[in-house]
Order: C-alpha cells, then sequence, then structure tokens
C-alpha cells in the first residue's frame, strides 16, 4: 500500500482541520477563565488574569454542584462498572436461554433517544412517588451505563481463550481462585475501559439528569441554569480543571500501557 | 501515549457490534404487555378545596401551626442572584435567632421546579426545603390548588404587617397573604439597546416594526408572551376571554411569520441583547440593572404604554416543611426595614418595603466613590422604586378559572413559542 | 473459542444488573405506553382511559417538529459520513504508529460538558462574535448576516457534537481490514479507485452502520442544540417533549410524542439495517 490511495498530505491537513474544529470551541472555554471579567457576566474579552483560579470555590452552589456530578460519576463509575462487567462476563463466557433477551434490553438501552429515557424514567418515579434528587440521579445514571460497560466487557472476554481457566481449574483452583487469578486480570482492561466509560458518561450527562434531578444540581444542570443571566467565569475554570484531569489521567493510563508493553 | 479507547479496542468493538434477532424484539413487546396492566393505575392528583370563610382559614391556620416547634435550621430554595453569595443578611439572621440557614439557588424556572417537587408534595414527602420563592401566576395557584402550602400564621409575621406597602397585601392571585409574601416584585418590559436602536421604544408595537427584522426577542413563557400579545391587541389581560387569547396569538404569529422574532428565549436574552445578536426584546426589569451594573453596558428599559407585566417572587411554606417555624420567623425577618434594603442594594428587583428607600438614600450619603454611585443609582432607579406612572400601566398574569381553560390556553400561546 | 458449559452461574451473574435494567429501564417504558394513554390533568390526576388523543393531537399539532426533527438528524448525519470518513481512513491507513494520538485528540472533546461546548459554539458564533465580528468589520459578510438561529447552526452543531461517534466507529472497521487483502488486490493489478470502492468501502460498512446508530438517534432526539443555536422555527420533537413533560406537566401528550419518537427511530433503524442488509455484515465483523 505504499503511495496511498488518495494523497496523503492533503488528507493529513484535512485531519488536522477537523481536530481544531473539534477543538476549538474548549479553547475558547479555556480561554475565557483567564478573561478578567468586571461584573458577574464573561462575555467580552477584557484582559487577562489568573484571578478566577483562585476565586474557584467563591460560588457555594457551583462547588455544590460539581461535587454532586463527581460524586454521583464515582458512584456511577463503581456499580455500573461491577453489574455490567458481571452482565458482560456472562454474555461473553458462557452460552444460556435469554441470553438474547438480554441482548435485545442491552441494545434497546444504547440505542434509545436520551429524552426518551429520561421522560419515562420520570413517569415511573412520578407514578410511583418516589422523591426526586441525588438517588434518583444516580439510578438513572447507572442504568444508561450498565449497556455500555457490559458490551465493553462483553467484546473483551470474547476475544480471550477460556482454556487458561480450564487450566487452572483442572490443576485444582476454586471458581472463586480461578476468577480471582485468572479471569478478572484477563478481562481487567475491558473493566477500567467501560468503567471510566460510565464515569464519563455520567458526569457529562444532562438530558435524562434534567428529567430525574428533583431539587439537587449537577454540574451540567447548574451551567444551563445559569445562561439566564451568563455564566461566570468560574465555569470556565472548572470546565477547564475537569479537561486538564481527562488529559492528564489519558496521558497516565498511556504511559503506564506502554511501560507495561515495554517490559 | 496511549488513551483507553486504543488500548483496548473491545471497547470500541463492544460499542459497534449488534446482536439481536426479531424474536427477541417479539419476546421483549410481550414483556412490556405484561407490565401494562401494572402501570395502568395512573397519577393521583390531589386537589383540596381552598377554605371559603376567614373562620375556616383560621382553624386552617392553628391546624397547621399547633405543636410546631422552633428547630434551629431552616432549607431555603430561591432563585440564582436573589442574594449576595457572601449572604450577609443569612449571617446576620443566624446571629440574632441561632438559626442556621442552608441557602440554595435552585429554582431556575417555575414549570421545571413544580415539575420537581410537585411529585414529592403529592405523595407528603418533605422536599427538603422550608421555604422556596415561588412567582405568581399558574404554578403559585396550582400549589394553592393542590392544597401544597401552608397558610401562614400571620402572628408571627410583625415586621410585613408594618413595614410591606399596601399593594402587597392584597394581591390578586393571594388575596390577605394567606399562602405568600412577596419576595420581591419585577415587571416585565422591553429592553433595548440603545448601540442599534436609535429611537427609544415607546410603544409594544415597536416589537412589531419591520425595521427590527430578525432582531427581536420574545419570551417563550405562555403567560409572559400572551400578556404582550393582548397588549398589542388592545385587551388588559386580567378581563381577558377566550376569544381575546386568540386574536393577541393571531398577532403574534403575524410577528413570528414576519420574520421579526430571532427567538423565543426561555431565559438567556441578556446577553444576546448585550452583544448585538437581538436589539429590544421582552426584558424584566431586574436584569437589565444588574447586567448595566455588572458588565457596564448601557441597556434600557421601558415599560410600554399599552402595559407592562408585573410578576412577583413569593415567599412560600411548602405543607411538609421540617421546619415551618424557622421559616417563617426567616421570612419575617426579610421585612427588617434595614434587611430590606440591603437585599434591594444587591438585587436591584422592586422591594415589598417601600420604607427601604431611605436606608438607602443614607447609605449612599455614607458611601463614597463606586459604592455612593451605585446606591444612589438604586435609590433613585424606577426599576427598583417604580414610578406611579408606570405602575398605573402594570397588569398581573391572565388567571384561570378551570384546569381545561389553562390547558387550552397553554395550546394556543405554545403553539406560537415551539415552531 | 470454546464456551464453557451452561449453569447457574451466568444468570447469577446477569441477575443485579439485569434486574436494574428491567426496574429501570423495560419497566418505565411501559408506565410511559401507559401514561401515554391516560387523559386527566395535573390537578385531578390522570386515570387510564385508553385515550388514544394525545396521539393523534400530539402528532397533528407537531408534526412539523417530528418532520424537521428527521431532516435535521439526516442531513447532520450525512454531513458527519462526509467529514468523518476521510479522517476515519487517514487515521487507519496513514497513522502509523501516532494512531493512539490523533484518536486520542478526537476524543478530547468528551472531556468538557455537552452543554457547555455547545453554549460556547453560540458564544463563538454570535453574530458581532469572534467569528462574525472580524468578518463584518473588514466588509466580507453583509452587516445582517448571521449563523445562530438558523437551521444551518442547529445542523451543525449536532454535527459537531456527534462527530466523534461516527469516526470511531468507522475507524475500527478499517482498521481491521487486513493488509494482505489490500496488497492481493495491488498484485493482481487492482487500481487504486477500485481497491476503494470493491475492498475498502464494503469492510468500512459495519462501521458506517454502527456509526449512523450512535449518531442519527441522538441527534433526531437532541432538543439542547436546537434550544441553545437555534431560533424561531428550529424547534425540534425533543424541545417540545420536554416542554410538555417539565413545563405543561401534559404527561399523556409529553409520553405519546415520546413514544412516536421511538416507534419512528426503532423503525427507521430496521427499514435501514435491511436495505443495507448488514446483518450478516455485522456478524462478521463482532466476531
Amino acid at each position: 500500500m505504499k503511495g496511498g490511495l488518495l494523497r496523503g498530505r492533503g488528507l493529513q491537513i484535512y485531519t488536522w482541520l477537523v481536530i481544531a474544529w473539534l477543538v476549538l470551541p474548549i479553547a475558547v472555554m479555556i480561554l475565557f477563565g483567564f478573561n478578567d471579567t468586571k461584573g458577574r457576566y464573561n462575555t467580552a474579552w477584557q484582559g487577562f488574569t489568573l484571578k478566577w483560579y483562585g476565586k474557584l470555590f467563591e460560588i457555594g452552589d457551583l462547588t455544590q454542584a460539581l461535587v454532586n456530578s463527581l460524586l454521583i460519576a464515582l458512584l456511577t463509575m463503581v456499580i455500573a462498572g461491577v453489574l455490567g462487567s458481571m452482565i458482560g462476563l456472562a454474555l461473553g463466557r458462557y452460552r444460556f436461554r435469554g441470553s438474547g433477551a438480554m441482548n435485545l434490553v442491552m441494545f434497546a438501552a444504547i440505542s434509545c433517544a436520551e429524552i426518551v429515557m429520561g421522560a419515562s424514567l420520570l413517569s415511573l418515579f412520578v407514578t410511583f412517588a418516589v422523591p426526586l434528587g441525588f438517588w434518583t440521579i444516580l439510578i438513572s445514571h447507572v442504568m444508561f451505563s450498565i449497556s455500555f460497560v457490559a458490551v465493553t466487557v462483553r467484546a473483551r472476554v470474547m476475544t480471550l481463550d477460556s482454556s487458561l481457566e480450564e487450566a487452572a481449574r483442572d490443576l485444582g483452583a476454586g471458581p472463586w481462585t480461578t476468577f480471582r487469578l485468572v479471569t478478572l486480570p484477563m478481562i481487567f482492561p475491558g473493566v477500567l475501559a467501560g468503567s471510566l466509560l460510565a464515569f464519563a458518561l455520567s458526569i457529562d450527562d444532562f438530558v435524562i439528569t434534567n428529567f430525574n434531578s428533583g431539587g439537587t444540581m449537577t454540574f451540567p444542570l447548574w451551567i444551563w441554569g445559569a445562561t439566564r443571566v451568563g455564566l461566570p467565569p468560574q465555569v470556565n475554570v472548572m470546565g477547564t480543571l475537569i479537561f486538564a484531569a481527562g488529559v492528564l489521567i489519558a496521558l497516565v493510563n498511556g504511559l503506564i500501557a506502554r511501560r507495561r508493553a515495554n517490559a | 501515549m496511549n488513551v483507553p479507547f486504543r488500548q483496548d479496542p473491545a471497547l470500541l468493538r463492544g460499542m459497534t457490534q449488534r446482536r439481536l434477532g426479531r424474536r427477541d424484539a417479539f419476546r421483549l413487546a410481550g414483556l412490556s404487555a405484561a407490565g401494562l396492566a401494572l402501570a395502568a393505575c395512573g397519577v393521583q392528583g390531589k386537589g383540596t378545596a381552598k377554605p371559603s370563610t376567614s373562620a375556616q382559614a383560621q382553624s386552617e391556620v392553628e391546624k397547621f401551626w399547633s405543636g410546631k416547634a422552633k428547630n434551629g435550621h431552616v432549607d431555603f430554595a430561591n432563585w440564582p442572584y436573589y442574594m449576595d453569595p457572601k449572604q450577609p443578611e443569612l449571617k446576620q439572621f443566624t446571629q440574632q435567632t441561632g438559626i442556621t440557614v442552608n441557602y440554595k439557588e435552585v429554582i431556575l424556572e417555575m414549570p421545571s421546579w413544580f415539575a420537581k417537587i410537585q411529585p414529592q408534595l403529592a405523595a407528603g414527602q418533605s422536599i427538603g426545603y422550608d421555604l422556596m420563592v415561588v412567582t405568581n401566576g399558574l404554578h403559585f395557584d396550582q400549589l394553592v390548588q393542590l392544597g401544597f402550602l401552608a397558610p401562614l400564621d400571620h402572628s408571627k409575621l410583625p415586621n410585613f404587617a408594618a413595614n410591606a406597602a399596601e399593594q402587597y397585601k392584597n394581591e390578586s392571585f393571594d388575596p390577605g397573604n394567606v399562602y405568600s409574601i412577596p419576595w420581591a416584585s419585577g415587571m416585565t418590559g422591553i429592553a433595548y439597546n440603545p448601540k442599534y436602536v436609535d429611537t427609544p421604544p415607546t410603544s409594544i408595537a415597536e416589537l412589531w416594526n419591520p425595521k427590527y427584522k430578525g432582531k427581536v426577542g420574545m419570551m417563550s413563557d405562555s403567560q409572559e408572551i400572551a400578556n404582550f400579545g393582548l397588549f398589542a391587541v388592545g385587551v388588559d389581560p386580567d378581563t381577558s376571554t377566550e376569544a381575546d387569547w386568540e386574536k393577541a396569538a393571531a398577532k403574534l404569529k403575524e410577528q413570528r411569520d414576519g420574520g421579526i422574532v430571532r427567538k423565543y428565549y426561555d431565559q438567556a436574552y441578556m446577553d444576546p441583547l448585550a452583544k448585538g445578536d437581538i436589539w429590544l426584546t421582552m426584558a424584566w426589569s431586574g436584569d437589565v440593572f444588574q447586567k448595566n451594573i455588572s458588565d457596564g453596558t448601557d441597556l434600557k428599559f421601558v415599560v410600554p404604554q399599552e402595559g407592562g407585566t408585573i410578576w412577583t417572587d413569593n415567599m412560600t411554606i411548602p405543607k411538609t416543611a421540617a421546619n415551618p417555624v424557622d421559616a417563617i420567623m426567616l421570612m419575617d425577618f426579610f421585612y427588617d426595614v434595614n434587611i430590606a434594603a440591603r437585599l434591594a442594594e444587591y438585587i436591584n428587583y422592586v422591594t415589598p418595603v417601600p420604607a427601604a428607600k431611605d436606608v438607602i438614600v443614607a447609605d449612599a450619603a455614607k458611601a463614597s466613590g463606586d459604592d455612593k454611585k451605585l446606591l444612589e443609582e438604586v435609590a433613585s432607579s424606577p426599576l427598583v422604586f417604580p414610578t406611579p406612572e408606570d405602575t398605573a400601566r402594570l397588569r398581573s398574569y391572565v388567571k384561570f378559572k378551570t384546569p381545561q381553560e389553562q390547558k387550552k390556553f397553554e395550546s394556543i400561546f405554545q403553539a406560537i413559542t415551539t415552531s | 473459542m470454546s464456551r464453557l458449559r451452561a449453569s447457574l452461574t451466568p444468570y447469577l451473574l446477569l441477575f443485579p444488573g439485569g434486574l436494574w435494567l428491567a426496574i429501570f429501564f423495560v419497566i418505565p417504558t411501559v408506565v410511559m405506553l401507559s401514561l401515554s394513554l391516560q387523559s386527566g390533568d395535573v390537578v385531578n390526576g390522570y386515570v387510564f382511559t385508553f385515550n388514544w388523543h394525545s396521539y393523534v393531537d400530539g402528532i397533528t399539532t407537531y408534526h412539523d417538529q417530528i418532520v424537521r426533527s428527521v431532516v435535521y438528524g439526516t442531513i447532520s448525519t450525512v454531513i458527519q459520513i462526509v467529514i468523518g470518513f476521510p479522517v476515519a481512513y487517514w487515521i487507519a491507513f496513514k497513522g502509523g504508529n501516532r494512531k493512539s494520538i490523533y484518536l486520542f485528540l478526537l476524543l478530547l472533546p468528551f472531556l468538557v460538558s455537552f452543554v457547555l461546548r455547545t453554549i460556547s459554539w453560540q458564544f463563538f458564533l454570535s453574530d458581532n462574535g469572534m467569528l462574525l465580528g472580524p468578518l463584518k468589520s473588514l466588509g466580507l459578510v453583509p452587516e445582517d448576516f448571521h449563523i445562530l438561529a438558523t437551521s444551518a447552526a442547529v445542523i451543525g452543531g449536532l454535527a459537531y457534537n456527534f462527530l466523534p461517534f461516527m469516526i470511531l466507529p468507522i475507524y475500527v472497521a478499517l482498521e481491521r481490514i487486513d493488509p494482505r487483502v489490500l496488497e492481493a488486490a495491488q498484485d493482481l493489478y487492482a487500481s487504486k479507485t477500485q481497491i476503494f470502492l470493491r475492498i475498502v468501502l464494503p469492510l468500512s460498512l459495519p462501521g458506517v452502520f454502527a456509526g449512523v446508530l450512535m449518531t442519527f438517534v441522538p441527534a433526531t432526539s437532541d432538543y439542547v442544540n436546537a434550544s441553545v443555536l437555534g431560533g424561531t422555527g428550529n424547534t425540534m420533537i425533543g424541545n417540545v417533549i420536554q416542554n410538555q413533560f417539565l413545563i405543561n406537566q401534559d404527561y399523556p401528550t409529553a409520553s405519546a410524542l415520546s413514544f412516536t419518537l421511538m416507534a419512528l427511530l426503532l423503525v427507521g433503524i430496521f427499514v435501514y439495517a435491511k436495505a443495507l442488509g448488514t446483518e450478516d455484515v455485522l456478524e462478521v465483523a463482532a466476531r
């Protein structure tokens, strides 16, 4: 395939342009976190400052919303991570009656429009008079994340060879020991990727959360509400920090993977 | 450098594969049918009759308040930017009474707030707040009709009795302040950016002026936009009928289909106005004042000669509140003249305590520099202390006698805004 | 691949997660179906009456918004294929050992909240903003030109927000193509165009299918882009559903519209799958 099917240079530039397009609004967001705006609105560039980083937690409700978001995302990551991995393991490793129905439900959950999911969950909570708030948000986030974790882990499981587990069993390991020492380490990358995906889906979710949040605020909800009066620069700073943390985690993760590959 | 996605192609494969058969689809359908019977129980409504006589009302009050005691804490739900973020008033309250206040600006718009608390109130559960600020209108009426609000014990509201302006003591949506006392009032009028609009608009007809094609903002809230439609066709919202609504809707439709309206805003119209995306728009008075102060913009606000809307945000206690006594103490605290003045200085909406003006004037005399200028502006602002001429032109939202009427109203005006 | 014999284990593994999905996904869908057939109002409560009117009224009143959503969703999906395919192609075949860097860059937007990104666009594109302001002062575009509050802005926003979901599956499909197949074709004197049309394109179809699935559904049912970037006459069915549910509390109409949307999307997906005949291809790809 020397020379390629299309001129490489042009396509490379094109790819970079698309990447630039994708990153542009983030650049704008980061830039305006450094804007020395005088009032509570952050719309016109008024000079460079770092002061918003110092005043990051000055808006109590915003901080609380961010804390809620992080907490919900972490819990979602753990709960959906565990439950989804179990489903993924079952579907990838075993052949059993009912697996088709499970696959169908998961497919439906993944391809279902968010607004329909949020609305239908609200109608459940309304019908059974469940008070809305932190826990209903968590329930909804776990609900839509499970399937994503499950398909991720299932795909990982299906690429693996089960003979290792059989060997472990032949050598006298019990089911739990086999799982802990053989299966889990093998599927762990899938579990990790799935859980991180759950975290990302949760912290970014707006539509489903908006339906089921009651009086509880999350970061995206607060931002949405604050557009009434204009976003304070703290939102940009928090967005920037979350972004930076994400980049950092990805980099560290990459480094570890590379070192392991080299070792 | 690596990312989870790259490192684990299983993830992508997992996300991109699809396995299901037609048989499974039928199975899911069967399951749904089974659940249908279970779900057919419906959503309960909880309408209760309003007390009709004053003796009845008094016994309602006694029934609610008997056995209730101060608990030393209150949870307060309010709208964004409705108090100085440092909350000096609340700190003072805690100092004086020992009651701690958990203040949250969680109410962003009335409909979604109502939708959120309604199931909890219907189930008789606490919504987590003892005090909430509710705008008059549809949802206020529904909260009253559904019996979700605690009747207020006016023996616990001495400051209110002494300091509230007379007009707030007999408002049409809650005569005699049975369930509410005002937090702040505001006007809906026309805001414009003088950079683009040379001749100051005085008539509501300017919102229909083809000169401003594509540069006019309108509100998406049915009650707000209905009032402006009614003003435009010369009908008083208070006495309007269904036929008037249709007429107003036709007028609004003409404005929309003529390409004059850029967008129906739910709330975020101030930024576009300051940036020049829109040149004139329906707006709430306080927003204009706040924007000018914080961003140094020079936006203007007028109450059109045909009429403008006055609305009131009211402090109410949900019936399921855990700490109603603490809540009502806090309510009365805000009617202390000094506290009311401090609040008005920050939030710049119409204060229900007229005597606050003198305090602000006195504060301005003591202050210096920017603060002085700001306080003088607040004290003399017709947006905080409206002129009698403006007040005379202000009208309330349309009121409904039946839910059917309200549904009709919604469908007439939402057909305009959700186009 | 050998699989262990069936036992109780898979059911035990499935149970907690499956139960969660049953209670909070399957049952709510059924509850919503029931709600859509009820009548009444918030104050007096809703009663199940097999009331089909919500469907009839909802669809007649909001038929414009439904059609518009499908049109916007379709156009934005096509745009995403056109923009995304060359990118996926280049990364898969020319990315070399930097593939992971490019993929990482494509995923960067996901580290910033969806709402925040959309608002950021609104800011960037405003009539006298960072983009149009300079262009207007240079006289390159007319003074009354605007991007916001147009269909183009909403479609552009949709295409932007879901693009990575299109690129990634196509990339995965392309990356799986065995280079030896391409070499063999070359050895047999196939032209570059022939290789692309007869090998690369067919083998990429499962990826395109998955990409469409992952972008068309959220784009069609979205309401954030329309309400942040759109104007009069850009309302999508998602906005209507959100309004009916959260603002009017007309649960029957809202549910009926949700169900209509869901049915529409499901039918769309099945017709699309049939037309492309991708079911078999997918089975191959999934291996």
